[in-house]
């Protein structure tokens, strides 16, 4: 038969789109030829194949051989279509029934030897297959194991064309040794929640509070205070905070792990949320994602269910850190290239961490903070507007006072987290009717028309804002707040006093109702 | 005589076996001018074809088909103009085919015929 059809995926973005590859011998002098808008490391693929479908013990066919990749306009970029144009060229041959290979989707990198290498994104190519109506796919050995999370569709998991082969025409799978796990490009220590605990960190009683309305809510944080008072240690015990991720949200984060190139091959589901801390000297491409031809995932799109810190981050280059503000009011990243359109989930919790001044000495009992005026304000405006406007907590760390440290022992990850599992649970309940999950996504229309303060709440925010101390769109950013606060403290309505400290954290003033939050909670728990 | 000369006779002695069992007219053999040589010229119902034989003995250097490079194709266009200016005939259709010889040692040769390359 001169012509035969194997399936792979392209992906553009984390959305996968099947691909027809089609093989056609003529009659000519031996030449192959790849249509189908390929890009440099897919027109490889030429030479790869021959070499791998020879040293695999197959014939290449001496002919003119033409490789179709459709849809024909889709620029196809990647390695990963190798195994599917060998399938097909051999099945075009006559050596593989093309009617098993029609039903089975592919993907791989082929080794000259004809060894099977692992690829990025097998997740989404997988689930792409999956939802086409494929119920089998061959990948990887490596990708094995990300590949198994779809649901509905079977994994095949090879080394080697060989063994590809053999399961096409049904023959027994010969063995092949097993293949070496290629080094990563981020180390996956990048991902991996710290595991460190609550209960090492004395004292910061505001700043405990301020991480656990953060984690309870998803409000964006800000955290500044001089070097060594404890930003950071609070910062990565927040990650340990947040609930596991919904099953959903879990595929979702395995995916972009997936393609970023982030999951192990023993890979389980990305269950904890992702805590991603970029140094402030990352490239605008890094953090948003880019790369010319078909973009990849940037790091807010590694850290989407997450959390994105990034310490000092006034010294981040103030045009990097605004690219944030599209994504952390859309939760989403649109990025557009000559070749296409790519669209990646970013839903991160942004925790930003700064000294109060560039010598980092304002406030300290340690020393006189020599910076001038000047300096200062340039510090300052170095995060700017927009970006501050949609943080929902600000606080001050101090280093802990020895009094403070001395008192009882501070309480666990696990009974906050605890805490703040009860206060996610009350806000799916209460939004169970909406979109909406946690009260930092409610948009301002809806929470003031279905979800009112009371009176007395009301009255507090309506006296901040004229006494010019509240802006038209900070109250709605309070009032989110004042729920979260609500429901941590396990009532049913914000009160008086929780809305005002909501307007504490957010304003960035010490914490005066804090002991008032407690009496709340002990009210309704009795 | 030298034994690739020797060998590339052989093959194109298979060729013509090979054309003749095909029902090609074989018109002649070896046929040469200034532009170089055709190996085989025949006849295939109405098409007049010029053969080019390819013998190897062996894949180490490639397949026989694949030494036939576009300067070689080029050459063969030339030659059959030539010897169409020169017998004075018009059939109603040229082709160049290739007729590629493997024989390997100690083998059995086998003969892959590869019709309208040019």
């Amino acid at each position: 038969m001169p012509l035969a059809q194997a399936w792979s995926v392209a992906l553009v973005g984390l959305e996968g789109h099947l691909v027809e590859v089609e093989a056609d011998i003529a009659q000519g002098l031996p030449k192959t030829t790849l249509i189908g808008l390929p890009d440099a490391s897919l027109s490889e693929a030429r030479d790869r194949v021959r070499a791998a479908v020879v040293n695999s013990g197959q014939k290449f066919p001496d002919r003119k051989v033409t490789i179709g990749l459709s849809p024909a306009t889709l620029p196809k970029t990647g390695s990963h279509y190798d195994v599917a144009i060998a399938c097909a060229l051999l099945a075009a041959g006559g050596g593989v029934d093309n009617g098993r290979l029609r039903q089975t989707a592919m993907i791989g990198e082929l080794g000259l030897d004809g060894r099977i290498r692992e690829v990025r994104g097998a997740l989404a190519m997988t689930l792409a297959a999956s939802r086409s109506g494929f119920e089998r796919i061959v990948v990887p050995e490596l990708n094995a194991g990300e590949a198994r999370l779809v649901p509905g569709i079977d994994v095949y998991g090879v080394r080697s064309l060989r063994q590809v082969l053999a399961l096409l025409r049904g023959e027994e799978i010969p063995d092949e040794a097993p293949p070496r796990a290629e080094p990563r490009l981020m180390s996956e220590s990048l991902t991996r929640v710290p595991e460190v605990d609550l209960d090492d960190v004395l004292g910061q009683r505001e700043g405990r509070r301020a991480i656990e309305a953060s984690a309870a809510g998803g409000h964006h944080i800000y955290l500044h205070g001089p070097p060594g008072s404890g930003k950071t240690m609070l910062a990565e015990r927040l990650a340990g905070l947040m609930p596991d991720l919904s099953t959903d949200d879990s595929l979702e984060v395995s995916a972009v792990h997936s393609l970023a190139g982030l999951l192990t091959s023993d890979a389980e589901l990305v269950v904890r949320p992702p805590f991603i801390a970029p140094h402030h000297t990352a490239s605008l491409a890094s953090l948003v994602g880019g790369g010319s031809g078909m973009p990849r995932p940037g790091a807010i799109s590694c850290a989407h269910r997450g959390i994105l810190f990034i310490d000092e981050a006034p010294e981040m280059h103030p045009l990097t850190l605004d690219t944030l503000r599209q994504p952390l009011e859309s939760g989403f990243i649109e990025l557009h290239r000559a070749a296409a359109v790519a669209k990646f989930p970013a839903r991160f919790l942004l925790v930003l961490a700064a000294n109060p001044c560039p010598c980092g000495l304002t406030g300290s009992s340690n020393g006189v903070c020599t910076c001038t005026p000047q300096m200062l304000t340039r510090y300052r405006q170095r995060i700017s507007g927009p970006i501050k406007d949609r943080i929902d907590i600000q606080r001050q760390i101090e280093p802990a006072a020895r009094g403070e440290a001395d008192g009882e022992r501070p309480e666990s990850t696990a009974v906050v987290a605890a805490r703040v599992k009860a206060a996610r649970d009350r806000q799916a309940h209460r939004y169970r009717d909406t979109v909406w999950n946690i009260n930092s996504e409610i948009p301002g229309p809806i929470l003031r028309r279905e979800f009112p303060l009371d009176a007395g709440s009301q009255k507090v925010l309506e006296s901040l804002y004229s006494d010019g101390r509240l802006t038209a769109r900070g109250f709605d950013r309070v009032a989110r707040l004042a729920w979260t606060l609500a429901d941590l403290a396990g009532v049913g309505q914000p009160t008086a006093e929780l809305t005002h400290q909501a307007f504490q954290l957010r304003s960035g003033a010490p914490l005066t109702a804090l002991s008032d939050a407690r009496s709340v909670r002990g009210n309704s728990a009795a | 005589m030298r034994t690739k000369d020797a060998v590339g006779q052989y093959g194109e002695q298979l060729a013509a076996e090979h054309l003749a069992k095909a029902g090609f007219a074989i018109l002649e053999r070896n046929w040469r001018c200034e532009l170089g040589e055709i190996d085989i010229v025949a006849r295939d119902g109405q098409a007049l074809v010029v053969c080019e034989v390819k013998t190897r003995r062996g894949l180490n250097y490639g397949s026989p088909l694949e030494s036939i490079t576009y300067r070689k194709l080029a050459t063969l266009r030339r030659l059959l103009g030539r010897w169409l200016q020169e017998h004075e005939v018009r059939p109603a259709e040229v082709r160049i085919d290739i007729v590629a010889v493997l024989f390997p040692h100690g083998g059995v040769p086998t003969v892959d015929h590869v019709r309208g390359v040019a």
